[in-house]
C-alpha cells in the first residue's frame, strides 16, 4: 500500500524530501460527515507518512476512551475537535509520494465554518471535493464547488467517497458525477477526475482496488501527482504591489529601497516602470538583495526590493508596472464578484475598507445587482444588502482611484477583501471597471444641496453685510513648511480688514497629520467631516481657513466638491504632491510670513475673490 | 495584453522554476514585511533555536540587513549555558536589538520544577508563559543589550508588544497545524481557535481593536527539514549544541537542560543533520520527543499554546 513500496527504492519512508522536490498546496473540502478527514488520515497512514508512534498514540487515546480506531482522529489532534466530532479548523497536513511533497489543506465542511473552508482553500493549488455517494450532491457540494471556482483554483478533482455503502455500484457512481459534473460545468470549472473511493478502507487512494474493476481513472495519489505546478504569471505584464519603502538611515544605510512581492511579470535593472494610481515614473537603478549576489533581473513569485532613479515620492499602495506593457484599470468604481463572510450583511451606504494589491482604501457599496444562491446558481434580483455566505455581483466605489486588473486579465491583481470593522468580512474579485459620470460624493453633495433646509437670511444678504462671500481657504504644504503660521497670519490679516475670518487648527478635530499611516479610512473620514463642516462655515459667510499636511490632488478635489457651491481657495506652501490641482497662490516657504500674507491678501483681491470688499 | 515574449527572446530561462525554498522564503519574507507595515509595538520571539534563528536571518533577507524590530528571549535561567553564550555572540555580530525577559520571582522564591516545587507544566507556566505575558507588557522588567558596553541594561516601564513574531511551524504538532499566519489573542493572550478570522490570498487580519494583539506566524509552512535545507543554503551559523560534539549524542530540539534530553546521533554537520532525517533512522521520533513537558498529557502544548506560550 505505500507509495514508495510500488516505486522502487530512492525513496524513504521517514526520510523526508529530497532538497529542491517540489511543493504543493491541496485543499479538501466537502460536506460535513463526507468524510474529510477521515480521507486524509488514511492518505497520510497509507503513503507512509506517520510516524508509527503517532499513529499508536492515537490507538492508545481511542482505547482509553472505548472508541473503535478511527483515521479521522489522527487529524483532530485537539481535543474538542474529537468531542465534537467535526472539523472546524483548517488544519495542515504535510505529506509526499515519489513525485512531490503536499500541504493538504483539511477544510472543514460546515456551513458555520466557511470562512475556514475559504481559508484553507485559497492557499491552495489544486482541490479535491469530497461527496458522500450515499447522500448525494448537497447544496454545501455546489457552494464549494462556486467557492473553489471563485477562489481562483482551477484543478479539481471529484471524491465520490463511501462506495462500500453502496456496494462499488457503478450505476451510482455516474448517476452522481452526471449531476454535479453538470452543475460545475455551468461554473466553468473541469474536473480533472472523478474517483470512486472508500477513504476507511483506503479503497483506490493509493492503490487500485479491485472492488472497482469497471474504474480505469486514476487513484487519489495518482491525481494528485497529476495536478500541474501553477505556473507563476513571469510572462505576463508586470505588477507588484508597492508593500513599503524602507529607508534605515539611523543604520547608515542610505539605500531607498522600495519593498514587494511581484504577483505577474518580470522586472529588470533599467527598466522604466510606473506607478498606479499616481501615474509616476521612474527606473530600476539596482535590485537590492541581503546574503545573494546582486540580481539583474527579478520575477513573479519574488519578495523583492529595489532602488529608482530618478527619486520620486511613493506611498505604500501603489502598483509597479512596467512602461511599454499593458497597464492595469483605474478606476473609482468598479464590478465585482463577492462572497460575503461577516456576521452582519454588507449594507450600501456604509463606509468599510477595501485591500486590493498593498492599496487600503475606504469603499462603499453602490448597488447589489445580482446575488447568486450559491446552492443552485439561481439568482436572487432586488436583494439591497449582502447577507452572509451570499455570493454578489456588485457595484463598489473607493473615494480615490485604485489600480487593479480585471479577473479575465489577470487574475492575482483582480482579488479582494473588504474589511468591516477590523474583520475580513469579504473577498472577491474585480469584473470591470465602470465609468462614472458622476461620482458618489457628487450625488451625495447633489442629494445634500436639494434637501437642504435654508435660513431667512440669504448667501447675498451675508455677503452684502460683511463685504466679501463665505469662502474655504485651504493651506496646504509639508509639516514644517510654515503652513500653519501662514493660515493664522491670514485670519488675523483679513480680520484686521474687517472681514469675517476664522482660523480652525485641524489638529483639535482629528489627527490627520500622517497622510502615510495605514489608516486610509480615518484620514478620508476626517477629510470629509472635515468637508462638511467647510461647507457649513463658508455657507454662513466665514471666509473658513485651515491648514492642512500631505494633501493629494484627490482630496482637494473631494473638498472642491463638498463645498459646492461655494469656492476653495487653494495656497500652497513649498513643495507638496499636488500635480493637477492648481492652486490660487503658492509661496516659497521660509520667506517673511508677513509679506507672504500681504501678498495673500492681494491675491485673494487682485482675483477676484473678495469682490465686494472694500478698504 | 501584450503578447508574452518565448523565453528565448527575454533571454532568461522559465524562473517559474522557483525551488521550494524559494518560494518559502518568498512567503515568508512577504508576511515579514507586512507585520512591519500594520503594527507598530511589533517585536520578534527568538528562542535561540534553529527555527526562530532561521526566523532572524529571514528579517535581515526582507528588510536588507536590517533587523528594525526588538528580539524578545525568554531567558528560564535553565537554558542551556552554550545558548546563552551564542544568543549574546549573534546578537554582537548582527546588531540586533536584543530584550532578554524573566520570571524573576519564581527563581528566587524557589518555585520551579528543577527545584522540586512545581511540576512540569506549573514550570513552563511559569518561566516561560508568564515571563513573556509580563515581558511584552512591559509590566516586568526587560533588560536591553547595549552594544555600545556590550553589556545588558535593566530597564522598567517599556511600551508594550502587541505583534509578536513567532517560529512556529504547522508540521510540529497538532495544534500548531491550526494556526493562522496573523493569529489574534486577546487581552489575556488567550487563543480562540474556535473562531479565527479567515485568510484570502495574501490577505491577512491586520486590524485590531485596542488591547488585542496578534501572533504572527511567517515560517508555518516549513518543516523540520526546510530548515535545516534553508540554514545549509544560506550558510546561517545554528548553535554547536545541534551536532555531535564527539560523544555520540545532539540535540534536535533546544530547550531548558532539566527536560531536553539530547537524541543518540553522529551528525556533526548540517548536511549530515540532513541526510540522517532523510535516511529515516529518525523515524517515529517526533522533533520534540526529547522535550519532556510534552509527554506529561496529550494535550500539554495545546494547554499551553491557549494560554499564550509560543
Amino acid at each position: 500500500m505505500r507509495a514508495e513500496a510500488s516505486t522502487g527504492g530512492g525513496f524513504n519512508l521517514a526520510g523526508e524530501m529530497v532538497s529542491g522536490r517540489e511543493q504543493m498546496q491541496v485543499v479538501v473540502v466537502g460536506h460535513v460527515d463526507h468524510g474529510k478527514s477521515t480521507l486524509i488520515g488514511r492518505l497520510m497512514t497509507d503513503l507512509g507518512t506517520l510516524p508509527e508512534s503517532k499513529i499508536e498514540q492515537v490507538r492508545e487515546y481511542c482505547e482509553r476512551n472505548s472508541r473503535p480506531f478511527e483515521f479521522a482522529f489522527l487529524l483532530d489532534a485537539l481535543k474538542d475537535e474529537q468531542s465534537q466530532g467535526i472539523t472546524i479548523e483548517t488544519a495542515r497536513c504535510f505529506c509526499r509520494t515519489a513525485h512531490r511533497d503536499y500541504i493538504i489543506n483539511d477544510a472543514p465542511g460546515h456551513i458555520e465554518f466557511l470562512k475556514n473552508m475559504v481559508t484553507g482553500a485559497s492557499r491552495a493549488e489544486a482541490a479535491m471535493l469530497l461527496i458522500d455517494v450515499h447522500e448525494g450532491v448537497q447544496e454545501n457540494s455546489r457552494r464549494h464547488g462556486y467557492l473553489v471556482s471563485m477562489l481562483g483554483i482551477r484543478q479539481v478533482a471529484i471524491l465520490l467517497n463511501k462506495m462500500d455503502l453502496v456496494n462499488f455500484s457503478q450505476s451510482v457512481f455516474q448517476a452522481i458525477r452526471a449531476e454535479y459534473q453538470a452543475f460545475l460545468e455551468n461554473l466553468g470549472v473541469h474536473p480533472t477526475s472523478f474517483i470512486p473511493i472508500s477513504a476507511r478502507d483506503g479503497v483506490n487512494l493509493v492503490s487500485r482496488s479491485h472492488l472497482t474493476t469497471w474504474y480505469e481513472g486514476p487513484t487519489v495519489s495518482q491525481q494528485m501527482d497529476a495536478f500541474r505546478k501553477e505556473s507563476l504569471d513571469w510572462r505576463r505584464p508586470l505588477r507588484m504591489p508597492v508593500q513599503d519603502i524602507y529607508k534605515f538611515t539611523e543604520e547608515l544605510d542610505a539605500r531607498r529601497i522600495i519593498a514587494g512581492s511581484i504577483d505577474t511579470g518580470t522586472v529588470s535593472v533599467g527598466d522604466e516602470v510606473v506607478f498606479y494610481p499616481s501615474g509616476k515614473t521612474s527606473r530600476v537603478r539596482s535590485i537590492e538583495a541581503f546574503n545573494s549576489s546582486p540580481r539583474r533581473r527579478e520575477t513573479a513569485g519574488r519578495a523583492v526590493g529595489l532602488t529608482l532613479e530618478p527619486q520620486i515620492y511613493l506611498t505604500p499602495g501603489e502598483l509597479m508596472c512596467r512602461s511599454g506593457e499593458t497597464g492595469p484599470g483605474l478606476a473609482t468604481r468598479f464590478r465585482a464578484n463577492l462572497f460575503w463572510l461577516g456576521k452582519s450583511p454588507m449594507l450600501p451606504g456604509k463606509r468599510y475598507k477595501l485591500k486590493i494589491g498593498s492599496a487600503r482604501r475606504p469603499v462603499e457599496l453602490v448597488q447589489v445587482q445580482n446575488v447568486i444562491d450559491a446552492g443552485d446558481l439561481s439568482s436572487v434580483r432586488g436583494k439591497q444588502q449582502i447577507d452572509r455566505h451570499d455570493v454578489a455581483e456588485c457595484v463598489l466605489e473607493t473615494g480615490k482611484p485604485v489600480a487593479f486588473d480585471c479577473v479575465a486579465v489577470l487574475e492575482r491583481t483582480s482579488r479582494f477583501v473588504i474589511i468591516d470593522g477590523y474583520e475580513i468580512a469579504g473577498c472577491g474579485t474585480v469584473l470591470q471597471p465602470i465609468e462614472v459620470g458622476a461620482s458618489l460624493l457628487s450625488e451625495q453633495v447633489d442629494h445634500r444641496e436639494r434637501s437642504w433646509q435654508k435660513g431667512s437670511v440669504r448667501f447675498e444678504d451675508r455677503a452684502a453685510r460683511n463685504g466679501h462671500t463665505g469662502k474655504f481657504i485651504v493651506v496646504a504644504g509639508a509639516r514644517e513648511s510654515g503652513m500653519r503660521e501662514v493660515a493664522r497670519r491670514l485670519e488675523a490679516r483679513l480680520f484686521a480688514a474687517g472681514c469675517q475670518s476664522y482660523y480652525l487648527s485641524i489638529e483639535n478635530l482629528f489627527d490627520l497629520s500622517a497622510p502615510e499611516a495605514n489608516e486610509p479610512v480615518t484620514r478620508q473620514e476626517h477629510l470629509e467631516r472635515l468637508g462638511e463642516l467647510a461647507h457649513l462655515m463658508t455657507d454662513s459667510g466665514l471666509l473658513f481657513i485651515t491648514a492642512l499636511e500631505g494633501l493629494d490632488d484627490h482630496e482637494v478635489e473631494r473638498l472642491r466638491i463638498q463645498n459646492h457651491p461655494y469656492q476653495l481657495f487653494l495656497i500652497t506652501v513649498g513643495p507638496t504632491q499636488l500635480e493637477r490641482a492648481i492652486p490660487e497662490a503658492a509661496l516659497e516657504p521660509g520667506s517673511d510670513p508677513g509679506k507672504t500674507v500681504e501678498m495673500v491678501f492681494e491675491r485673494l483681491l487682485s482675483s477676484g475673490l473678495l469682490p465686494e470688499y472694500q478698504i | 495584453m501584450t503578447e508574452p515574449s518565448s523565453p528565448q527572446e527575454l533571454g532568461v530561462q522559465d524562473p517559474a522554476s522557483l525551488d521550494k525554498l524559494e518560494q518559502l522564503e518568498a512567503k515568508s519574507i512577504h508576511i515579514l514585511r507586512e507585520a512591519y507595515r500594520e503594527f507598530k509595538g511589533l517585536c520578534m520571539l527568538w528562542s535561540i533555536g534553529k527555527d526562530s534563528t532561521v526566523l532572524v536571518w529571514l528579517a535581515r533577507k526582507a528588510f536588507f540587513g536590517h533587523v528594525p524590530f526588538p528580539l524578545i528571549h525568554i531567558d528560564t535561567g535553565f537554558k542551556i549555558p552554550e545558548m546563552i553564550e551564542y544568543r549574546d555572540e549573534c546578537a554582537r555580530r548582527w546588531k540586533l536589538n536584543l530584550i532578554v525577559g524573566q520570571n524573576q520571582v519564581a527563581l528566587e522564591s524557589r518555585q520551579t520544577f528543577p527545584d522540586g516545587t512545581l511540576n512540569r507544566l506549573a514550570c513552563c507556566r511559569a518561566l516561560k508563559s508568564e515571563a513573556l505575558k509580563h515581558t511584552l507588557s512591559g509590566e516586568w522588567q526587560r533588560r536591553h543589550f547595549n552594544h555600545a558596553t556590550a553589556s545588558f541594561e535593566t530597564r522598567t516601564g517599556g511600551a508594550p508588544f502587541t505583534g509578536v513574531i513567532v517560529g512556529v511551524r504547522a508540521d510540529e504538532e497538532g495544534s500548531r497545524s491550526k494556526e493562522r499566519y496573523f493569529s489574534p489573542r486577546d487581552e489575556n493572550s488567550d487563543w480562540d481557535l474556535d473562531d479565527q478570522p479567515p485568510e484570502v490570498w495574501n490577505f491577512f487580519k491586520t486590524d485590531f481593536a485596542p488591547g488585542t494583539h496578534v501572533r504572527i506566524h511567517p515560517l508555518l509552512d516549513w518543516t523540520e527539514i526546510n530548515i535545516w535545507e534553508y540554514i545549509e543554503r544560506e550558510q546561517i551559523p545554528v548553535s554547536p549544541l545541534y551536532f555531535d560534539g564527539g560523544n555520540g549524542r545532539r540535540y534536535r530540539s533546544l530547550g531548558c537542560y532539566p527536560c531536553t534530553k539530547p537524541i543518540e546521533s553522529l551528525s556533526r554537520t548540517v548536511s549530515e543533520i540532513i541526510a540522517e532525517l532523510k535516511s529515516g533512522q529518525l523515524a517515529g521520533i517526533a522533533e520534540r520527543a526529547g522535550r519532556e513537558q510534552d509527554k506529561d498529557d496529550r494535550g500539554t502544548l495545546e494547554i499551553l499554546r491557549r494560554e499564550g506560550y509560543m
